[in-house]
C-alpha cells in the first residue's frame, strides 16, 4: 500500500508549480494552464482525503467530479475572453493588461 | 360629537389644497376656499360649543370632559403613550369659538386688505395652517399634543411676520419671533419631559397617587412649561418679537399676535391650572408677578409709541399679563375662595379677543387708507372714515373698562380677583388699568382727532374701507357691544361649577373712576390740535419720555448680550475650535490617507501576477504567523 | 519498506506526473505547455485508477484530457502571434516567483508532513458505478442531485456566456 502522504507530496509539488507557472509566464494561455494544474492538484486532494480518511463516503469523490465540471466551465469562459482580448489587441500578453488600475 | 375632528381636517385641506396648487389657482378662488371652510369651521365650533353647553351638567354639578375623537399615536411603553385626540371641555370650548370667529373675521377682511398682494394664496394657505395648528393647540387632549400643534403655531407665526420676505425688517422679525419663541419653547420642552418622566404620563389629570411621588419636580415642571407660556405670551423678558412681528401684515397681526396665539401661554396656565394650584401655587404666584410687571411696562412703554401697530402691540402685551395676573392670584380652586381669577382670566381672554382684533382690523383700514403706521400721518381721519371711527371707539372703550363694553366685566373680574389676593396688586392693576385707559384714548385722539396731517391727506385722501374690511369691524364691534352681558361664570369657572358672575360695586366704581381719569387726562393731552402739555411733559421728562419710547432699551440689552457676551465670547472661540481643532483634525486625516494612498498606489500595478505575487506572500505570511502561535 | 507493485506504479505516475508540470510552466513553446498539461492529466487520471476511482479516472480523462486539452489547442491556434515563444524571463521576477513559490511549497509540505491525518486505511475494491449513480440523482442526505442541477445550470450558462463573449461582432 502507498502512503497517503506520498499522494499529497505529488499534489503540493504539482500545485506549487502551478503557482509558479501563474506568477512567471507571459501568455494567458499559459497562466491559464498553470491554473489548471492547481486545480488538479487539489481534485487529487480530495480524491486521496475520501480514499484514506473516510473510505465508507463520497464527499471527496463528488466534490473532485464536481471540480472537473466547473473547470471545464472555467475554462470555456476564460478562453471566450482571452479570444475576445486576442481580437481587440492581436496578442495575449498578460502585460500589456494593465488598464484594470486605480 | 366626532364631527369635531372637521374642525381639525378641514383648515389643513385648506392649506394643504391651497398650498399645493399656489398660484395656479385664482386668488379669488384660493381667498373664497379658505374664508368658505373657515366659515364652516366656526359654525362647526358653534354647533359644538351649543351642544357641549347644552348637553348639560353632570351629576357633581360641571360640565363633563369630553374626549369625542382619540388614536394612540406613539407608545412608549405600557404607561408613557402619546395621543393624538380631541379634548372638550368649557375652556377649549370658548377658545374654539374665539379662534374660529376671529380667524372667519380675518379671512373676510384680508380679501379688502391684501387685494393685489403677490403671494395672496400664500397668504391664505398660511391662514388655514394657523387656524388648523390653533385649533388643534386647544383642543390637544395631552401636553405633547400641545407642544405639537405649539410648534405649528409658532411656525405659521413665522411664515406669516415673514409674508412680505423681500422686506429686510420682515425678515428680521420673523427671525427674532421664531428665536425668540423657540428658546422659550426649550423651557417647555425640558418641563414636558420633567412632567413626563415623574408623573409617567403627558395627561393633564394624572393620577394623584402618582403625582404624590413628583412632588418635588413638579413644580420645577410647571415652571419650566410657563416659561414656554412666557414666550408665547410676550411676558417680560421675553416679549421682544411682539412689537417686531407687527412686520407682518395686519390682519394676521389682529389673529395671531392680538387673539389667538399669544394668549396660548394664559391657556397653557389655564389648561395646568389644577396641578397649578394643587402642587405648586408659590409657582403660580410668580407668574403673578412677572405678568404684573409686564403689564406695568409695556403700558407705560406703549404710552409713547408712535407706530400705532406698535402700541397695540404693546396693549396687547399689557393685557396679556391682566390675564396671567388674574390666573397668578389664585389661592384655591374654588371660585368663591380665591379662584376668581381663573373665570376672570378666561372671560378677559375672549373679550380681549374680540375688541383687540377689532382694534388691530380698525388699524388694518387706517393704514390702509394713509399708508403709514406712523401716528404723525394721521390725525382728524373721524370725518373721512366714519365706520372705522365708530367701531375703533368701542373698542377703545371696551379696552378702557367703560361700562356696559365687555371689557369693564372681564376687568372688573381681574381687579376684584387681584384685591382679594391683595390690595398692592390690586391697587397696581387698576392703575395699570388706567394707564390702558390713557395710552389707548392717546392712539384713538391721535388718529381720528388731533392735528390732521394736511399735506399728505390732500394729495392722497383717506377713504373708508371697502366693505370686505367693514363687515368684520361692525361684526366684532356687536360681540364687543354685548359680550359683557354673558353669563361666563356659568360656563367656565375654577372648579367647573356654575358661578354667577356679580359686580363688586366698589372695584367697579374704582376702575370705572380711573378709566375715566386716564380718558380725560388723554382727551384734555391729546384731543385737540396743539399738544402743548403732552410735548411740554415730554421735554420736561425727555429722559423717561426717550428711555420709554426705545423700550427700555430691552431690545439693546438683548443686542449687547447676545453680540457682545454670547457671540463674542462664546460663540467665538467655539467657531474657532471647530474650524482648527475639529475641522483641522479631520482634514489631517484625511490628508494622511490621500499621502499614504498616493505613496502606496504603486503597488496597484494593475499587473495581475504582482497581484498574484502579493497574495501569496501575504497567505504565507499568515501561514508562518499561525506556525508560530 | 517493502517494494509492491503499487508502489512501482505510484513511483512512474508521479515522476510523469511532476516532470510533465514542471515542463507545462517552463517550456517556451505554448503548444507544447498545452501537451505536457495533456500528460498531467493523464497522469492524474491514472492515480485515480490506482486509488480504485475508475469513474473518476473516466470522467477526468474524458473532461478534461479529452475536452479541455482540446480546447486549449484550438484557442492556441486561434491567437497565435508573435510574442507566442515566451521572451527570457527576468531575473527579478524570475526569483522572486520561485523564491515565493518554494518558500511557500517548504511551508506547506511541512504543514503537511507533521500533521497528524484520521488513521488513514486503504481497502481495495470498486466504488461501484451503480452506487454514484444513486448518490449522484438522489434528493435525500447524502445525495447531489442540487449541486448537479446547479452545475448543469452554470454549465449552460457559460456555454451562452462563451458564446456571447468571443462571437464576432
Amino acid at each position: 500500500m502507498v502512503h497517503m502522504e506520498y499522494y499529497l507530496i505529488v499534489s503540493t509539488i504539482m500545485m506549487f508549480v502551478g503557482i509558479y507557472g501563474f506568477l512567471t509566464r507571459r501568455n494567458l494561455l499559459a497562466m491559464l494552464i498553470s491554473v489548471e494544474l492547481i486545480l488538479n492538484s487539489v481534485d487529487i486532494n480530495f480524491v486521496v482525503f475520501n480514499r484514506f480518511l473516510f473510505p465508507g463516503q463520497l464527499e471527496g469523490f463528488f466534490f473532485a467530479l464536481f471540480a472537473i465540471g466547473i473547470s471545464a466551465a472555467e475554462t470555456a469562459v476564460a478562453i471566450a475572453i482571452i479570444i475576445n482580448i486576442y481580437r481587440n489587441m492581436r496578442n495575449i500578453q498578460v502585460k500589456n493588461l494593465d488598464k484594470m488600475k486605480w | 360629537m366626532e364631527y369635531t375632528i372637521l374642525i381639525l381636517l378641514l383648515p389643513l385641506l385648506s392649506f394643504i389644497l391651497t398650498g399645493l396648487l399656489g398660484t395656479r389657482l385664482k386668488p379669488v378662488a384660493a381667498g373664497t376656499f379658505g374664508t368658505v371652510v373657515t366659515g364652516i369651521v366656526a359654525a362647526l365650533s358653534y354647533w359644538t360649543a351649543f351642544s357641549y353647553f347644552s348637553a348639560g351638567r353632570n351629576a357633581e354639578g360641571v360640565f363633563p370632559t369630553i374626549i369625542p375623537w382619540n388614536t394612540e399615536w406613539l407608545p412608549f411603553n405600557s404607561n408613557l403613550q402619546i395621543d393624538l385626540g380631541i379634548l372638550l371641555d368649557p375652556i377649549s370650548v370658548m377658545m374654539l369659538v374665539v379662534i374660529s370667529t376671529v380667524s372667519f373675521m380675518v379671512h373676510i377682511y384680508s380679501f379688502g386688505y391684501m387685494k393685489g398682494e403677490t403671494g395672496f394664496q400664500r397668504y391664505y394657505s398660511f391662514l388655514s395652517l394657523f387656524t388648523m395648528s390653533m385649533l388643534g393647540l386647544v383642543v390637544a387632549t395631552n401636553i405633547f399634543q400641545m407642544y405639537i400643534f405649539w410648534e405649528l403655531v409658532g411656525v405659521s407665526s413665522y411664515l406669516l411676520i415673514g409674508f412680505y420676505y423681500t422686506k429686510k425688517e420682515a425678515i428680521a422679525a420673523s427671525k427674532k419671533a421664531f428665536i425668540v419663541t423657540r428658546f422659550a419653547d426649550l423651557g417647555f420642552l425640558i418641563g414636558i419631559l420633567i412632567y413626563g418622566f415623574y408623573t409617567g404620563s403627558f395627561s393633564f389629570t394624572p393620577d394623584s397617587a402618582v403625582i404624590g411621588s413628583a412632588k418635588v419636580f413638579l413644580p420645577i415642571a410647571l415652571g419650566l412649561m410657563f416659561v414656554g407660556g412666557a414666550g408665547k405670551s410676550a411676558m417680560f423678558p421675553l416679549h421682544i418679537w411682539l412689537p417686531d412681528a407687527m412686520e407682518g401684515p395686519t390682519p394676521v397681526s389682529a389673529l395671531i399676535h392680538a387673539a389667538t396665539m399669544v394668549v396660548a401661554g394664559v391657556y397653557l396656565v389655564a389648561r395646568m391650572f389644577p396641578l397649578f394650584i394643587g402642587y405648586a401655587p408659590e409657582v403660580l404666584h410668580v407668574t403673578a408677578y412677572v405678568g404684573a410687571f409686564t403689564a406695568l411696562y409695556a403700558a407705560i412703554v406703549a404710552c409713547v409709541q408712535s407706530d400705532i401697530k406698535r402700541v397695540l402691540a404693546f396693549s396687547t402685551i399689557s393685557q396679556i399679563g391682566f390675564m396671567i395676573v388674574a390666573l397668578g392670584v389664585c389661592t384655591s380652586s374654588d371660585p368663591h375662595e380665591g379662584g376668581l381669577g381663573y373665570m376672570a382670566s378666561m372671560f378677559h381672554l375672549f373679550t380681549h379677543a374680540m375688541f383687540k382684533a377689532l382694534l388691530f382690523l380698525g388699524a388694518g383700514c387706517i393704514i390702509h387708507a394713509v399708508h403709514s403706521n406712523e401716528m404723525s400721518a394721521m390725525g382728524g381721519l373721524r370725518k373721512y372714515m366714519p365706520v372705522t371711527h365708530v367701531t375703533f371707539l368701542i373698542a377703545c372703550l371696551a379696552i378702557a373698562g367703560i361700562w356696559p363694553l365687555s371689557g369693564f366685566f372681564s376687568k372688573d373680574e381681574i381687579l376684584a380677583a387681584c384685591f382679594g389676593f391683595s390690595p398692592v396688586m390690586g391697587w397696581v392693576m387698576t392703575f395699570i388699568a388706567g394707564l390702558t385707559a390713557f395710552y389707548m384714548f392717546r392712539l384713538y385722539y391721535g388718529i381720528f382727532w388731533g392735528k390732521e396731517n394736511k399735506e399728505l391727506h390732500a394729495e392722497h385722501t383717506p377713504h373708508e374701507a371697502p366693505l370686505t374690511m367693514t363687515i368684520p369691524l361692525m361684526f366684532l364691534a356687536a360681540v364687543t357691544l354685548a359680550a359683557g352681558w354673558i353669563p361666563f361664570g356659568e360656563f367656565v369657572s375654577s372648579n367647573g361649577q356654575a358661578y354667577h358672575i356679580h359686580i363688586d360695586i366698589k372695584v367697579a366704581a374704582v376702575s370705572l373712576c380711573v378709566a375715566a381719569a386716564g380718558i380725560a387726562i388723554a382727551t384734555w393731552m391729546y384731543m385737540r390740535e396743539d399738544r402743548k402739555v403732552a410735548d411740554g411733559l415730554a421735554t420736561r421728562f425727555s429722559g423717561l419720555h426717550k428711555a420709554a419710547y426705545h423700550r427700555f432699551y430691552i431690545d439693546e440689552i438683548y443686542q449687547f448680550i447676545t453680540h457682545r457676551i454670547i457671540f463674542a465670547c462664546i460663540s467665538t472661540p467655539i467657531a474657532w475650535f471647530d474650524r482648527h481643532v475639529v475641522d483641522g483634525f479631520m482634514n489631517m486625516l484625511a490628508w494622511i490617507s490621500n499621502r499614504i494612498s498616493w505613496a502606496i498606489k504603486g503597488m496597484q500595478s494593475g499587473y495581475v501576477q504582482r497581484y498574484g505575487i502579493w497574495f501569496l506572500g501575504g497567505a504565507l505570511g499568515i501561514a508562518i504567523v499561525l506556525l508560530l502561535i | 519498506m517493502n517494494i509492491t507493485l503499487d508502489l512501482i506504479v505510484f513511483a512512474v505516475l508521479a515522476l510523469f506526473i511532476i516532470v510533465s508540470s514542471v515542463m507545462a510552466v517552463t517550456t517556451r513553446r505554448i503548444l507544447r505547455a498545452a501537451t505536457y498539461l495533456l500528460f498531467v492529466l493523464i497522469g492524474t487520471a491514472g492515480i485515480y485508477f490506482q486509488l480504485n476511482y475508475s469513474f473518476l479516472g473516466a470522467v477526468q480523462l474524458l473532461v478534461y484530457a479529452g475536452g479541455i486539452t482540446v480546447l486549449y489547442v484550438f484557442s492556441i491556434l486561434l491567437t497565435s502571434s508573435e510574442g507566442d515563444q515566451a521572451e527570457k524571463l527576468k531575473k527579478g521576477k524570475f526569483a522572486a516567483g520561485l523564491t515565493a513559490t518554494l518558500a511557500a511549497l517548504g511551508i506547506c509540505l511541512f504543514v503537511m508532513l507533521k500533521h497528524k491525518f484520521l488513521n488513514p486505511v486503504f481497502e481495495h475494491g470498486e466504488l461501484p458505478v451503480k452506487e454514484i449513480g444513486f448518490a449522484l440523482m438522489s434528493p435525500e442526505k447524502y445525495g447531489y442531485v442540487l449541486p448537479f442541477e446547479v452545475i448543469s445550470v452554470l454549465l449552460l450558462a457559460c456555454i451562452i456566456g462563451g458564446i456571447l463573449i468571443a462571437r464576432k461582432r
